[in-house]
């Protein structure tokens, strides 16, 4: 590889090495591959314990089905609960950033952001009961509108859930959730928009708006977009809210408004894995494997994309 | 009338916009005055049509905008009328995103001060049966499993950080770099699976320890420590490593003495993030760690009550009555609420207080 190490030329040039540099060294070293061995750890385990549900005769697994029959809705109600997430949340999150790099006042905006990073701290089961106890009765109304007017949508068909345990709350549950991770994202990529082009476009003449549009916004997009992928990897794996907020029948519908809604991975595994012994922990650390994937996959690309920018944006 | 005159000059020179000095411009006090105008007026109509709190504010701001808009348009030109549009929505966007944070704190604290007592905090749920009883051994389980966690993630993710910032170049410093930003976003379940796996394989299935709790923990919280570390050590400045390094100080002594000291109060604040991240953690904890009714000290021998788990099965699964249990559910999410608003406010008060003078 094209490393700087230069190769010493005689025995003098080189550096004295102590053994208390030769250990401290080593160390630290041995703890960075403690963590790659961990993470290798973590897909070798799932897979051994995920491997009987793979073999079982499909009418052993739960549901007396073939595995892929008992993880697809699964799949979709993940996906689903995600996707909605990050529609509500992305839009928001840029606009947040936004105000908070360009518009609020100087001195109040480091105090907003750590409002905004709060609510990243506040655990997840609080989410859930939140959910579960205002959000759900408060969508009530707005499902009944929703059916009313945009029955048509095989999003709001209906008939209309009377406890508000609903996808639409959960996934706007999983918006707040994930808010302050596209947030954080984007406001760090907007601040380091070079001043330079947003005072040209301002001495061009441009209002703020057409100095964000021309200057900021292009500059971050790469930004919002891995901001966003991050926020997905976090909605993907999100269970305690969805746990305690859903009622989930395991069919597979768009609809988001009623009580028959798809369960998603992460929280089918927390509801079943209490009661559950022999093959179906097997199945649940299975379904665990395919959302490790998932996650796995979505962060990568999101990773990817944050260090490619990186390396080519002249912001450094 | 002088603007009308000014429009009229525009469109019959040029098609294209006008620079905006040619404009009029909107008062000072325009913006306040559409505000409150929007209020009263979507308040007179939801008076007559029946009033909800959340639709006066929604209907009124729309109003406004809407407004703001239209009145800006013709006295301002489109351009200005849509910079002050943004300006609306965007204000608009970060209340939205602050209601949920307040609604938050609100609904906790007013449900959860019900069981907000002393015997909360010492009695645990050994033979109680609907009244009474409290989160005591829910809160020993708590410390005990996040402390371990702590024991192990802050050396591991400390010297890695140390490695990626001191020592590593090359390859392995990048596969390591890379695959700490992938775990951070493991799911927590899937922590939890993982641990369940790993113990399970050890002491048969249907384990449950307070430990493999905390290995779960750590897992979710090595990457978050070698991420703050990594970026507090990035900020010492080289002279400092250079004027250890030209006293004949060895690298180690240098990184121990020097490095590290300068940096400490970083690195401090953010493994108290990191801790008050993993603290509240439910589902792999409901996984490996379950639940007990009585205190149990010992991580390293059966179930473990935590906070989170305790309010989630409080609240999922009541006995009869049930509002004893919902009561202790909430309480149960308002102790854990605080201790991650305090932990969060002692790393930033260490950020501030200790940050070293570089300059």
């Amino acid at each position: 590889m094209t490393t700087t190490e230069k190769v010493p030329t005689s025995a003098a040039a080189r550096p004295v090495v102590q053994t208390g540099d030769r250990i401290f060294a080593g160390t630290a070293k041995g703890a960075g591959i403690l963590i790659l061995l961990v993470l290798a750890g973590v897909a070798v385990f799932l897979i051994a314990q995920a491997v009987p549900a793979f073999l079982a005769s499909p009418a052993d697994l739960p549901g007396g089905q073939n595995l892929v029959a008992y993880i697809g809705p699964l799949v979709f109600g993940t996906i689903l609960a995600a996707v909605i997430a990050l529609v509500i949340a992305t839009p928001l999150a840029v606009s947040v950033a936004l105000f908070i790099t360009h518009y609020a006042p100087r001195r109040l905006a480091q105090g907003l952001g750590y409002m905004v990073d709060l609510l990243a701290a506040v655990p997840s089961i609080v989410y859930g009961l939140w959910g579960v106890a205002v959000l759900a009765p408060a969508t009530l109304g707005l499902s009944d509108w929703l059916n009313r007017n945009l029955g048509w949508l095989p999003f709001f068909a209906g008939p209309v859930s009377v406890t508000g345990r609903t996808m639409l709350t959960v996934g706007v549950t999983l918006a707040v959730m994930i808010l302050p991770i596209i947030t954080a994202v984007a406001r760090e990529v907007f601040l380091q928009t070079p001043t330079l082009h947003e005072e040209a476009a301002l001495a061009l003449g441009a209002t703020r708006w057409e100095m964000i549009r021309m200057a900021v916004l292009p500059f971050g997009r790469s930004g919002v977009i891995s901001g966003a992928m991050l926020g997905l990897g976090r909605a993907l794996g999100e269970t305690m809210a969805v746990a305690i907020i859903l009622s989930a029948s395991g069919a597979i519908t768009f609809n988001l408004i009623s009580s028959d809604n798809p369960s998603t991975i992460a929280g089918n595994i927390a509801l079943q894995f209490p009661d559950s012994t022999g093959l179906a922990v097997n199945t649940l650390i299975a379904s665990g494997l395919v959302l490790f994937v998932i996650t796995l996959l979505v962060n990568a690309i999101a990773r990817y994309i944050i260090n490619r920018r990186r390396e080519f944006s002249g912001a450094n | 009338m002088s603007i009308e005159t000014e429009r009229g000059l525009q469109e019959s020179v040029a098609d294209v916009e006008s620079p905006l000095r040619m404009r009029g411009e909107l008062p000072r006090w325009a913006p306040w005055a559409l505000l409150v105008g929007s209020f009263v007026v979507v308040g007179g109509v939801l008076a007559a049509t029946g009033f909800s709190v959340p639709l006066l504010v929604v209907l009124s701001a729309v109003l406004y905008a809407v407004a703001t808009y239209v009145l800006s348009t013709v006295v301002e030109g489109r351009r200005k009328a849509t910079d002050r549009l943004v300006t609306i929505v965007v204000t608009s966007a970060f209340l939205v995103a602050l209601t949920p944070l307040v609604s938050v704190v609100i609904t906790v604290v007013g449900n959860g001060l019900a069981r907000f007592d002393a015997e909360f905090f010492n009695s645990s749920m050994r033979g109680i049966v609907g009244e009474g009883g409290g989160g005591y051994h829910a809160i020993i389980g708590t410390l005990l499993i996040t402390g371990l966690a702590a024991v192990m993630s802050i050396p591991i993710g400390l010297l890695t950080a140390v490695y990626l910032v001191e020592y590593g170049k090359g390859r392995l410093a990048r596969a390591i770099t890379f695959f700490v930003d992938v775990m951070t976003g493991i799911p927590s379940i899937v922590a939890g699976l993982f641990a369940f796996a790993l113990f399970a394989l050890f002491f048969g299935p249907g384990v449950r320890l307070g430990f493999a709790g905390s290995v779960a923990l750590s897992v979710l919280m090595i990457p978050v420590v070698v991420r703050s570390t990594e970026e507090m050590l990035k900020i010492v400045p080289n002279e400092l490593r250079e004027a250890a390094y030209a006293l004949g100080t060895p690298k180690w002594r240098t990184i121990v003495k020097v490095v590290i000291p300068t940096s400490i109060a970083g690195i401090a604040s953010g493994v108290t993030l990191a801790i008050a991240r993993v603290i509240g953690e439910t589902a792999p904890l409901l996984i490996v760690a379950g639940l007990t009714t009585g205190v149990n000290f010992n991580p390293f021998d059966g179930r473990m009550a935590t906070l989170p788990v305790f309010a989630y099965i409080s609240y999922a699964a009541p006995g009869v009555p049930r509002e004893p249990y919902l009561d202790r559910a909430w309480t149960a999410a308002l102790v854990l609420i605080i201790i991650v608003l305090v932990l969060n406010l002692v790393a930033r008060l260490v950020a501030r207080l200790f940050a070293p003078k570089t300059r």
